[in-house]
C-alpha cells in the first residue's frame, strides 16, 4: 500500500482558521437561535395518528379548534397520511386522549400511532441529566487519556471532542432541526465514534515517537497521521454508509438521530486528522514527554 | 510455528460461535399472539376445564385457534394472526367471568430444545411492541401531611386519656401544634408524648399567656415515611397492574420518589390510567349522635345528591385498607353494589363498634386524593406549583339492623363502572400517597411493528453494504472480515438474549451503527499488514506483527468508546439505554470476532505457509 504524504500540518494555520470560524458561528446560533428543543426537554403533549387518506392539515387544524384546542401544530410526519399534532406548554395527561378522541369523532379510520406526555419538571431534568452526562463522558474520556498516555493528548483529544460536539450542535442549531433524546445519545456516541479516530491517530504519534529519532515533531505527526490516513477513511466509508442505509430506510423515528451522527462523523473524522494533531503542536509536544511512559504492557494479552 | 493456533484453540472459538447461534436462535422465531389466562381468586384453578370451556366457546364462534397450554402462571391461547386474538378476547372473558382475567400478549415460539437450555427471544422494548410508559411521581409531602394528620388525632385520644387538658391540636405546613393553658399541662403532655411518639422532634414556646408545644418531623423519620410512602406505593401499583392483567408488566422504582409503569400491549390507555393513578379510599364513620361535642363532628355532603348533608362523627371506624376482598355485583334492584369482605382486625373493630349502635346510622364515606397543577410566575419564570386536596363525599347512609361481621356489602355508587373500579381498588390497596402522572407515552402496535420492519430493512441494507465494501477493497481478506462481522451479530444477538437486554428501536440504530464501526478493528489489522508488507517484511511475519501491533490500538479506542457508552447507559432512559445496551455490547463482541475469529481464519488459510500469496 502506497502511505500518502500530505502535508497536513502545513496546512494547520488555514484548518485551525476553520475550525475556529465554524466554531463562532455554532457558538453565535446556539446563544442567538439557540436548540429546537423536542418534547423530551421542552415538556408537552404530542399525539402522532395515521389516517387511511391522506387528510387536509388545515381541515383538522380547524376541527381541532373548534374542539376547544387552538393553540396547536398540526404536522406531517414521514408521509401524507402521518400526522403529528403538538400541544407544548400545556402539561395536562389527559390531554393526549381528549385530542386523540377529537381527532377520531372528526373522521373515521383515525389509528392511534403514539401520543406522549412529558411534564414541565421531567423535561427540564432530562434536559439537566444530558448536559451533565456529556460533561461526565469528556471528563472521564480525559482521565483515561491521561492516564494511558499523556495530559497533552488528553488536552488535545478532548478539545477536538469538544469542537465535535458543538459544531454538530451547532448545525442542529443553524438548521432548526429538533434536538430530542435520540440526537442526544447520537451526539454522546459521536463522542465515542470521534474519540475513536482520534486514539488511533496519537496511537500512531507515540510509537512514532518511539521508533523515529532525529526528527521535527511537526513532520512526526504528519507521517503519522498519513500512515493512519487510509485506515480512518475507510471505517468513515464503512461508518457512513450504514449511517446513509439509516438516514433513508430507518424511519422518521431514527431520522433525526442518523443525521446527527453523520454530521458528527463527518466532523469527527476531520477533526481527528487536523483538531487533535494541531493541539499537540500547540503544546509544544516533545520526545521527552512521552520517554517516562511504560511499554507496551499488552503485550502478553495478545490473541 | 508462526500463524498456527493449537487445535484447541480452534475448537474452543467454534464452541463459543456455535454457543452463539444456539442462543441468537430463538430469534427467528417469531412471537405469536396469545391471550393468556391466570385466575384472579385463590378459589378458581386455571385447569383443563377452563381450557375446554374457552376452546368449546372459540369454536361455536368460529375464531381458529392455534394451540392451547397450561403453563405455570395460568393458560396459554396461540393464535395465527392478530385479528384472531382481538376477536377472541372478548368471547373467553364473557365466558369466563370475574374470577379470571385474560391478557393479549406476544408469546415466543421458542423449540423446547432450544428452551431447555435456557434460550430464548431477545425482549422487545414498548417502541417495538407497542404499550404504554408511565412515568409516576409520588407526592411525599402529603404522605407527611396525611402522617401528621393520623398523629394529630392518636395524641388527641392519649391526651384525654390521661387526662391531660389541650385547647386545640392544628397540624400547619411541617408543625404539629398543641395549645396548653397551663404550663403544667404542658410539662405532663410533653413528657407522655416523648415516650409514646418517638419519631417526632418536640419544642415549646410561650406567646400571649397560652403555652404551645410543637411536633415536627426529625430528618430519620421523615426520610422513613417517605421512604415507606414509596415501598407501599409501589406495592399497591403491582397489585393493581396484576389486576389489570397485562402480561410482562414492569413497575420500578426510580430515583427517590418517581415510579416507572410499563404496560406492554396495553391499548386501553384511559382504563389504565384510571386505575393506575387512582387514590380513592373509603371510610367508614358512625353518624353523629345529638349529644356529641361540635368539635368532633364533620358536615358532609352526599356524592349523588346535591345539597344533601349529613353530620358524622371524626373518629373512623375502618378504612379501605382492612379490607380483604372485594367484588362487585348487582343488588335485586339492579343497582351496582360492592361487596366487601374484611381482615380479621377489621371485622373485629367493626363488629365491636356496630354492637353497640344498632339502630344509629353508619356511613360509607368515599375520598378521592387529587392534585391541582397551576402556574405561578417566579422571579419572572413560570413554576408549576401542585396543590393536593381531597375530596370527601358520602355514598350511602344507611341504618345499622344488627351487628356487622366480616362480610357486608355497600352500595349507592354510580354505575357499574365505579362498582368494579372500587371493586378493584379496595383488592389492590390503597395508594399511601398521592401520584401524578408526569411523563406517559403510548405506542400504537401498527406503529411497533412498522419500526419493527424498518429497523430490520436497515439492518439488512447496511450488512450489504458494508460486507460489499469490504470484499471490494480487501479480497479474500475481506471474507475473513466479512464472517467475523456475520460472527459479532451472531453474538450480539445472542449476549442481548441471554442477558435478556431490551431491544429498542435506537437499539437497532446502534446494531447497524455497530457493522460499520465493527469492520474497523479488521480495517485496522489489514491496514497495518499491508504496511508490513510495503516495508519488505516476509507475509508471516507481515501478519503477525500487523495483529500485533494494531492490538494495542484497538484496545485503547474501544475501551474509550465503551467507556462512553456506560455513560450513556446511566443517563439514558427508556429507548436511549437500548441504545447504549447494542452499542457496548457491539463494541465488546467485535473485539472477539474482529481480533480472534479473523486471525483464527487466517491462520487457518494461510498459517505456516512460506510462499503463499496475501490477497489483501
Amino acid at each position: 500500500m502506497k502511505v500518502s504524504n500530505i502535508p497536513f500540518m502545513a496546512m494547520r494555520k488555514v484548518v485551525a482558521a476553520l475550525s475556529l470560524l465554524l466554531i463562532v458561528i455554532s457558538i453565535v446560533s446556539l446563544s442567538t437561535k439557540g436548540l429546537e428543543f423536542g418534547l423530551d426537554f421542552t415538556g408537552g403533549t404530542l399525539v402522532e395518528v395515521a389516517y387511511e387518506v391522506a387528510p387536509d392539515l388545515d381541515q383538522v387544524r380547524q376541527s381541532l379548534a373548534d374542539n376547544g384546542y387552538g393553540d396547536v401544530v398540526v404536522q406531517n410526519f414521514g408521509s401524507s397520511t402521518d400526522v403529528v399534532v403538538r400541544l407544548a406548554d400545556v402539561f395536562t395527561p389527559t390531554l393526549g386522549d381528549e385530542v386523540l378522541l377529537a381527532l377520531q369523532q372528526e373522521s373515521a379510520g383515525v389509528e392511534l400511532m403514539r401520543s406522549e406526555f412529558v411534564g414541565a419538571q421531567v423535561g427540564e431534568e432530562l434536559r439537566e441529566q444530558g448536559g451533565l452526562g456529556m460533561l461526565l463522558a469528556l471528563a472521564i474520556v480525559m482521565l483515561y487519556v491521561a492516564v494511558r498516555f499523556q495530559y497533552k493528548f488528553s488536552v488535545a483529544s478532548v478539545a477536538a471532542l469538544a469542537h465535535d460536539v458543538v459544531i454538530t450542535l451547532g448545525v442542529f442549531s443553524v438548521l432548526g432541526m429538533e434536538f430530542d433524546l435520540t440526537v442526544l445519545a447520537a451526539l454522546l456516541a459521536v463522542v465515542g465514534y470521534s474519540l475513536n479516530d482520534t486514539i488511533v491517530v496519537c496511537d500512531r504519534i507515540r510509537e512514532n515517537f518511539r521508533i523515529m529519532r532525529d526528527i521535527e515533531t511537526v513532520d512526526l505527526i504528519n507521517e503519522s497521521i498519513n500512515q493512519t490516513l487510509g485506515r480512518t477513511l475507510i471505517t468513515s466509508l464503512t461508518t457512513m454508509f450504514t449511517l446513509l442505509v439509516l438516514f433513508f430506510f430507518g424511519g422518521e423515528a431514527i431520522h433525526s438521530f442518523a443525521f446527527a451522527l453523520l454530521v458528527g462523523v463527518v466532523i469527527g473524522t476531520y477533526s481527528s486528522v487536523f483538531v487533535a494533531a494541531n493541539l499537540l503542536i500547540a503544546q509544544n509536544l516533545t520526545k521527552e514527554d512521552l520517554i517516562p511512559t511504560p511499554k507496551e504492557e499488552f503485550e502478553d494479552e495478545m490473541p | 510455528m508462526l500463524n498456527k493456533y493449537p487445535l484447541w484453540k480452534y475448537l474452543l472459538i467454534v464452541f463459543v460461535l456455535a454457543l452463539g447461534v444456539f442462543y441468537a436462535m430463538p430469534n427467528l422465531y417469531p412471537d405469536d399472539p396469545a391471550l393468556q389466562i391466570s385466575s384472579q381468586k385463590a378459589t378458581s384453578v386455571v385447569d383443563e376445564r377452563v381450557i375446554n370451556k374457552v376452546t368449546k366457546a372459540l369454536e361455536a364462534s368460529g375464531v381458529p385457534l392455534k394451540e392451547a397450554e397450561l403453563t405455570s402462571a395460568g393458560a396459554t391461547f396461540r393464535f395465527n394472526n392478530g385479528e384472531d386474538q382481538l376477536a377472541a378476547n372478548p368471547i373467553v372473558s364473557s365466558v369466563l367471568g370475574d374470577a379470571y382475567v385474560s391478557a393479549l400478549n406476544l408469546v415466543p415460539t421458542t423449540p423446547e430444545w432450544l428452551s431447555a437450555f435456557g434460550a430464548g427471544p431477545a425482549k422487545l422494548g414498548l417502541d417495538l411492541r407497542g404499550g404504554v410508559h408511565f412515568l409516576l411521581e409520588v407526592d411525599t409531602p402529603a404522605a407527611l401531611q396525611q402522617r401528621f394528620i393520623v398523629a394529630a388525632s392518636e395524641m388527641k385520644t392519649s391526651l384525654r386519656q390521661q387526662r391531660i387538658r389541650y385547647r386545640s391540636v392544628e397540624v400547619d405546613g411541617g408543625v404539629l401544634s398543641i395549645r396548653f393553658l397551663k404550663q403544667d399541662d404542658l410539662d405532663l403532655a410533653l413528657s407522655m408524648l416523648e415516650d409514646e411518639f418517638e419519631e417526632y422532634l418536640y419544642s415549646t414556646q410561650e406567646l400571649d399567656g397560652e403555652f404551645y408545644l410543637e411536633a415536627r418531623f426529625s430528618e430519620i423519620s421523615k426520610q422513613e415515611i417517605e421512604a415507606y410512602a414509596l415501598q407501599q406505593n409501589l406495592t399497591t401499583l403491582r397489585n393493581r397492574v396484576n389486576e389489570l392483567g397485562v402480561a410482562e408488566p414492569l413497575v420500578q422504582r426510580q430515583g427517590s420518589n418517581r415510579i416507572v409503569v410499563e404496560l406492554p400491549g396495553v391499548q386501553d390507555t384511559a382504563a389504565a390510567k384510571r386505575i393506575i393513578g387512582a387514590t380513592a379510599n373509603l371510610e367508614f364513620r358512625l353518624e353523629a349522635g345529638l349529644e356529641e361535642t361540635t368539635s368532633n363532628i364533620e358536615e358532609m355532603s352526599f356524592r349523588n345528591e346535591t345539597g344533601r348533608t349529613a353530620r358524622l362523627e371524626r373518629d373512623i371506624i375502618i378504612t379501605g385498607e382492612s379490607v380483604s376482598d372485594a367484588s362487585s355485583s348487582f343488588d335485586e334492584n339492579g343497582q351496582p353494589q360492592v361487596n366487601i369482605n374484611l381482615d380479621s382486625k377489621g371485622g373485629k373493630q367493626m363488629s365491636k363498634v356496630t354492637r353497640t349502635a344498632v339502630g344509629r346510622s353508619m356511613a360509607v364515606v368515599f375520598i378521592e386524593h387529587k392534585s391541582r397543577s397551576r402556574f405561578v410566575e417566579v422571579d419572572g419564570k413560570l413554576v408549576e406549583e401542585r396543590q393536593s386536596f381531597s375530596e370527601k363525599g358520602i355514598i350511602s347512609l344507611a341504618t345499622i339492623q344488627s351487628t356487622l361481621g366480616n362480610a357486608f356489602r355497600i352500595t349507592g355508587l354510580n354505575g357499574p363502572r365505579e362498582s368494579s373500579d372500587l371493586a378493584l381498588l379496595l383488592r389492590a390497596g390503597a395508594l399511601a400517597a398521592p401520584i401524578y402522572f408526569v411523563e406517559e407515552r403510548t405506542i400504537g402496535p401498527s406503529l411497533g411493528a412498522e419500526n419493527i420492519r424498518l429497523g430490520m430493512v436497515s439492518a439488512q441494507i447496511g450488512l450489504l453494504v458494508v460486507m460489499l465494501f469490504m470484499l471490494v477493497y480487501y479480497k479474500v481478506f475481506g471474507i475473513f472480515a466479512n464472517i467475523s462481522l456475520a460472527m459479532n451479530i451472531v453474538l450480539l444477538m445472542a449476549c442481548m438474549s441471554l442477558l435478556s437486554a431490551t431491544l429498542t428501536l435506537p437499539g437497532i440504530a446502534g446494531i447497524v451503527l455497530t457493522m460499520g464501526m465493527a469492520v474497523d478493528a479488521n480495517v485496522l489489522i489489514f491496514s497495518r499488514i499491508k504496511e508490513e508488507m510495503a516495508a519488505g517484511t516476509p507475509n508471516q511475519q507481515a501478519i503477525h506483527s500487523g495483529f500485533n501491533r494494531a492490538f494495542t490500538t484497538i484496545f485503547d479506542a474501544n475501551i474509550t468508546t465503551l467507556l462512553v457508552a456506560v455513560i450513556l447507559f446511566a443517563v439514558g432512559t427508556g429507548p436511549v439505554k437500548g441504545f447504549a445496551v447494542t452499542l457496548s455490547l457491539g463494541i465488546l463482541t467485535s473485539m472477539f470476532t474482529a481480533i480472534v475469529v479473523t486471525r483464527a481464519q487466517i491462520n487457518l488459510v494461510y498459517g505456516g505457509r512460506k510462499d503463499k500469496r496475501l490477497y489483501i
